[in-house]
């Protein structure tokens, strides 16, 4: 299969080739990458330092009735042993989640999930500490655990938080969007209602690069340096300063390269603060490093919706309403990243891409037995729930009214001139046009011909199946007025500095894990003021040489930072203006930019390069009123509204009817995700956001036994897709540009990852039709396909 | 235990813990912190170097079964300034991102060079089977291995500074 990229023209977007700025450039980074030079956490040694590891609980739910450390303490090498007592005397054993809740660091008095931090042994090497977390003797007195959700608020379920005065259930929240009266009147009045339980099971980031940090106290300056695994390099320094004590203007935050964060590194972990902590009572750096099974069992997880879904619409295909409610399993302790808010997220974008009349969603949050998080793994803040949601019931609708699904979706999208659309719940979609990018993927998979070969294979008995998708992303948190996490308005610096001879550096407040900041922002930069971008270094994720802002997750780096990055470029533009003038001795609205050069209207010949104009402004030109000797700017970006990204997915599978195994043929992706900064960086974001959507569709899940076991613990068990389980992607592209958004673009981090599982699931399920099977819930594993073609499918939990 | 090996080249001699893996000797001894490691059980492959040419996860090798071989991990994979044609592909057609599995995959894609310099998608995809990226969806390695192929005599890389 040849990798198709079609390009849909649409002249008032800017994504031609320059010469400077926009277009496929190599990344600047990866000549440190490729020769084995990047610089992780687990790099750092810094010297006289320790190594940390964390004794976990091997049960989901029990009292710590006793914890003996003395043979750990004995042990050659270890210099300290940290237990829940040791912290509560410094009034640290509990740390504020994301969400308003609180998170035991170490157990004090209960375990709440298998895999809970109990114990922290510091040693000379890693080894040592390892050794000893064998000989620290825990006496549990093993509970009753809470693993289904859907039992989570039965009468008499065992009470998780019981360490909150009060509680007597295991009840987190409700939350609504939309209006029930209303929807309930047009269901009422509807020719055609289906309903369907939708299971988004629980799943892992997995990055590559496990979670850790290493600590630095400094107890003369009373200042901590932190090197950790952090998306959130400025949001995490003010949350260690509320929770430690220590003055924020003492504690630096570094995050150095990141290997893959997907969400997974949003938060702050146990770890991060143990290492902290480890510093502070030894007197010496701390590293702590967690393995890949701590990691799949005690941080982050994704997903974990039960969702009842209904749709209804009239006898010809209109679809006139959508209604859902969600029972959310948040874990042992609330500690789901979102703008505070919003505590299912932008869950409430489910109404998708279509025009309805009316929508409501009900979501209520509960404590189980098993590991906190919450919204994480490129997952926009649950808008991947609420597609799935959406996509999955649009194709049973389209199966109930014996409508092809593309023609259904067509006849319900909302249409280029409605746009800025308000939809049901609550959002304003600020531009698309969605007709364009299906009728696009339809053409480059050939789709007509596809059904005719389905219809072929059907007759022989083969399994072949076609699914779409078409999902709408709500990215770019967020306006300040509505979006906060933790207190903190989800706005991003940036700062530009123009040197004497014209090379320059941006400082942004977002933080790279993979997706090529270091590049396309300073192509940003580059395209404003035409400097070449190998003349603009990136500095980023460093809390003490960047400004303060948000960090990088919900695909916001480009929505925010990005436009801070603009238009700080554009303040510097616009103050070399009157340098300018005041070099060339006229003045400043005599003046016309071209990129790298302010000139004399009407005289090309006359005019100054940006390089010459930082020397005017370093040097000793006699500078107008009110105009510093600097060429330097910085910008702090609140977004007026999100953005929404858009995009057309059509997958083919073949299945094996002897064994049940799902073999993805094609996947077609046609993406908008607004002007297109670098194409190359754009079009492998996509591919890894379609690889994770073949793995939650069919191979990765988080699975629990009664007892609370993580089955999921390791890549043993927790399948990632290798080279041999996805095909060649074949990508295209439309753009539409945001028209709010200072250079039009709109984000594509997670868009493929959002809009990829239900196009999978729905061509698994288009597969099987003729057996009969009208749904089953990922991950579509050999088992679990063998068994729905059986009749057999449940859900996943 | 002493052991002695060769190391990109050079040859060291160290005393060791019998017990020490060879990806912890080799980032924790001898400071060559470009080999990574991303999982307990033998499953990623980020840990890959090649033991007298042929890949290996240095996560399931001791250090001392390494003793009398010639490891080559990915700091020698350029001569000098000069880089290898796969670290030239990987740059070329992204085939990285975080850059974590990337030592791994490149060792493994010259190592699958050395022994068939044409192989088609198939024959990459089942080389680097054995090993995880979460970031690229795998086309654009299949791509740089390819380009690698493609360009097996690259004599020169322009401009290229190594990093402090
Ligand atoms: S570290 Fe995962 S295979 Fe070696
Ligand atoms: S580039 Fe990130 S894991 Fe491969």
């Amino acid at each position: 299969m040849t990798i198709t990229e079609v390009h849909a023209p649409n002249p008032a977007a800017g994504d031609a080739d320059r010469p400077i700025g926009y277009g496929r450039i190599q990344r600047k980074e990866d000549p440190r990458f490729v020769r084995g030079k990047g610089h992780y956490v687990d790099d750092i040694v810094l010297p006289g330092m320790l190594h940390g590891a964390i004794l976990r609980s091997p049960v989901a739910h029990a009292r710590l009735v006793s914890i003996d450390t003395s043979r750990a303490l004995a042990h050659p090498g270890v210099v300290a042993v940290i237990t829940g007592q040791d912290l509560l005397g410094l009034k640290l054993a509990w740390a504020p989640t994301l969400s308003a809740d609180v998170q035991a660091v170490l157990v004090t008095d209960k375990v709440r999930f298998q895999g809970q931090e109990v114990a922290f042994v510091i040693a000379e090497d890693r080894y040592a500490a390892r050794d000893a977390l064998e000989l620290i003797d825990v006496d549990y007195d093993v509970l009753t655990p809470v693993i289904d959700a859907r039992h989570a608020l039965d009468p008499g379920a065992p009470v998780i938080r019981d360490e909150i005065e009060g509680r007597t259930d295991n009840h987190i929240f409700d939350w609504e969007a939309g209006n029930a009266a209303e929807t309930d009147a047009v269901f009422a009045s509807a020719d055609v209602i289906v309903k369907q339980e939708i299971v988004y099971p629980r799943s892992h980031p997995a990055p590559m690069e496990t979670c850790g940090a290493v600590a630095d106290f400094e107890p003369i300056e009373g200042a901590l340096t932190l090197y950790e695994t952090s998306q959130a390099p400025h949001a995490h320094r003010t949350l260690f300063a509320i929770v430690s004590g220590i003055p924020e203007h003492k504690i630096r935050i570094v995050s150095p390269d990141i290997g893959g964060g997907f969400g997974n590194k949003v938060g702050i972990y146990p770890g991060y603060i143990l290492a902290v902590v480890g510093s502070i009572v030894t007197g010496r750096p701390v590293k702590w490093v967690e393995d890949r099974s701590e990691n799949l069992m005690s941080t982050s997880f994704a997903r974990d919706y039960i969702m009842q879904g209904e749709i209804a619409a009239t006898k010809e295909g209109k679809i006139l309403a959508l209604r859902t409610n969600v029972l959310a399993d948040h874990g042992a302790f609330n500690a789901t990243a979102q703008p505070t808010k919003y505590p299912a997220g932008f869950f409430h974008i489910f109404t998708g891409s279509y025009d309805l009349e009316a929508a409501h969603c009900k979501v209520t949050g509960v404590y189980t037995n098993k590991a906190p998080g919450g919204v994480a793994y490129a997952c926009s803040f649950r808008v991947t729930e609420a597609v799935l949601l959406v996509e999955r019931m649009v194709d049973i609708l389209a199966r109930k009214l014996e409508m092809d699904p593309a023609e259904l979706r067509l006849k319900n999208l909302i249409k280029p001139e409605q746009f800025p659309y308000k939809n049901k719940t609550g959002w304003e979609y600020d531009s698309g046009n969605y007709e364009r990018a299906l009728r696009l993927s339809m053409e480059m998979a050939g789709y007509d011909e596809l059904r005719r070969e389905q219809k072929e294979k059907r007759a022989r008995g083969e399994l072949m199946g076609i699914g779409i998708s078409f999902f709408t992303e709500t990215v770019g948190a967020g306006p300040r007025k509505h979006m906060d996490i933790v207190g903190l308005g989800m706005a991003d610096g940036a700062e530009l500095r123009i040197h004497p001879t014209g090379k320059a550096v941006v400082r942004i407040s977002v933080q790279s894990q993979g997706q090529g900041h270091e590049t396309t922002f300073a192509q940003i930069v580059a395209e404003e003021i035409g400097i070449p971008p190998e003349d603009i270094d990136v500095v980023h994720g460093d809390t003490d040489q960047t400004p303060f802002g948000l960090g990088t997750y919900g695909s916001r780096s480009t929505p925010v930072s990005g436009a801070a990055v603009a238009l700080v470029a554009r303040k510097v533009r616009e103050k070399a203006k009157f340098i300018a003038a005041a070099m060339l001795e006229t003045r400043p609205e005599d003046l016309e930019w071209e990129k790298g050069r302010w000139f004399v209207k009407g005289d090309p010949s006359v005019g100054k390069t940006m390089a010459e104009i930082a020397m005017g402004a370093h040097g000793t030109v006699t500078l107008p009123e009110g105009i510093d000797g600097n060429l330097d700017a910085e910008v702090t970006y609140d977004p007026p509204n999100l953005t929404f990204p858009f995009g057309a997915y059509i997958c083919v599978v073949d299945i094996d009817p002897g064994t049940g195994h799902v073999k993805v043929r094609r996947f077609i992706a046609v993406d908008d995700c607004g002007t297109r900064i670098n194409p190359m960086i754009i079009e492998g974001q996509v591919h890894g956001g379609l690889t994770d959507g073949v793995g939650m569709a069919l191979m990765q899940f988080i699975e629990f036994d009664e007892s609370g076991n993580n089955l999921g613990g390791s890549f043993m068990d927790y399948l990632i897709p290798t080279a041999m389980e996805v095909p060649n992607w074949e990508t295209g592209f439309t753009v539409t540009p945001s028209p709010h958004h200072p250079i039009g673009a709109k984000g594509v981090g997670e868009s493929a990852t959002v809009g990829s599982p239900p196009a999978i699931l729905n061509a698994v399920v288009d597969a099987l039709a003729p057996l009969g099977v009208t749904h089953m819930d990922m991950p579509c594993t050999p088992a679990r396909v063998w068994a729905a073609m059986q009749g057999r499918a449940t859900p996943p939990i | 235990m002493q052991i002695s090996m060769t190391v990109n080249g050079d040859e060291i001699t160290r005393e060791i813990e019998p017990r020490v893996l060879l990806v912890h000797f080799i980032r924790d001894d001898l400071r060559l912190t470009g080999t990574h490691w991303g999982c307990d059980t033998s499953n990623c492959g980020t840990c890959v170097v090649l033991m007298d040419g042929v890949p290996v996860k240095s996560c399931t090798v001791l250090a001392a079964m390494a003793d009398g071989r010639a490891i080559t991990t990915v700091e020698g994979l350029a001569s000098g300034t000069t880089l290898d044609p796969v670290q030239q592909g990987f740059m070329e057609e992204h085939g990285l991102q975080c850059g974590f599995c990337t030592p791994g995959m490149m060792l493994t894609a010259r190592a699958l060079l050395d022994q068939n310099p044409h192989p088609d998608d198939t024959e990459i995809r089942e080389a680097i089977s054995g090993q995880i990226c979460r970031c690229t969806g795998y086309a654009t390695i299949v791509r740089s291995v390819k380009w690698a192929a493609d360009h097996p005599a690259v004599e020169e890389i322009a401009g290229e500074e190594v990093p402090a």
